[in-house]
């Protein structure tokens, strides 16, 4: 069920709330991409909040909703010309950020899981968990602070 | 439920076996499992693989497409063989660097370079 979306000359708001099947997430990545475009985000910009949502929605169902499809998976979005802030939420316990092994380390490398948040973390300005830790948020602005 | 279109093009020069995707984004799940299922089925079919997966039409691709890269690389290097990557785009090859996934795929600028480097 989408519940609000406008979009207007300031903004880009969408707020929704449904079971992960029944999320697409490439229009979703598209209405986001065409939000960032017409407020001339660079190209860098639109490419790494892209992959940040991808790996934000398929957490949610993978380590969250446990790939259970039918669980629900909340996503927030607002885009200005400064900044694109996400919230995205699962039905999970939530978890501990700290027990998450580095993928980046020499014994990990060739693991085939494990980079979501890695790229989430290096391509967002801002990355945080809200306890439990089943609700992320996360900000890209324009100019990285 | 029908088999769906394959999302690779795959060649033969000599020995070396070129990977290419079709579509510009490696995305969907099931998808990124059925392009690494058939990946793994070219290598299975080789003695010691040498393999160059192009990388020329991506514009955009997730974690899950790396792991399925690594999956298909621990299976080429199970058999003694070489993966590399070739033609990535410059935001493309900065997700390898972050990931360090540089250190285990030796990645060339040209398809050219790439195979030269099995000789």
């Amino acid at each position: 069920m989408t519940l609000t979306q406008s979009d207007q000359q300031d903004s880009f708001e969408k707020n929704t709330s449904l079971p992960f099947h029944d999320l697409d997430i490439e229009r979703l990545q598209l209405e986001i991409a065409d939000a960032l475009h017409r407020r001339a985000y660079p190209r860098e910009g639109v490419f790494a909040v892209r992959l940040a949502v991808e790996e934000a929605l398929v957490n949610a169902y993978r380590h969250g909703n446990k790939r259970d499809a039918s669980k629900i998976v909340t996503f927030i979005c607002r885009i200005d010309s400064e900044s694109a802030s996400f919230e995205v939420g699962d039905e999970g316990p939530g978890f501990d950020i700290a027990s998450v092994p580095d993928p980046t380390d020499e014994a990990n490398l060739e693991i085939p899981s494990g980079r979501g948040l890695l790229l989430m973390r290096e391509y967002m300005s801002l990355l945080e968990f809200i306890e439990p830790g089943n609700r992320l948020r996360m900000i890209y602005r324009r100019v990285k602070s | 439920m029908s088999a769906k279109a394959s999302q690779l093009r795959i060649s033969r020069v000599g020995e070396i076996t070129q990977i290419e995707f079709i579509e510009s984004k490696i995305l969907d799940e099931s998808n990124i499992e059925q392009i690494s299922g058939e990946m793994c089925s070219v290598v299975d079919e080789e003695a010691t693989p040498k393999v160059i997966i192009k990388f020329g039409n991506v514009e955009h691709l997730s974690s899950a497409a790396l792991g399925a890269l690594i999956t298909v690389n621990n299976r080429v290097k199970g058999k003694d063989g070489t993966l590399c990557l070739s033609e990535i785009d410059t935001q493309i090859r900065e997700v390898f660097t972050i990931t360090k996934l540089d250190k285990i795929f030796p990645i060339f600028e040209t398809t050219d370079e790439a195979i030269n480097s099995f000789s």
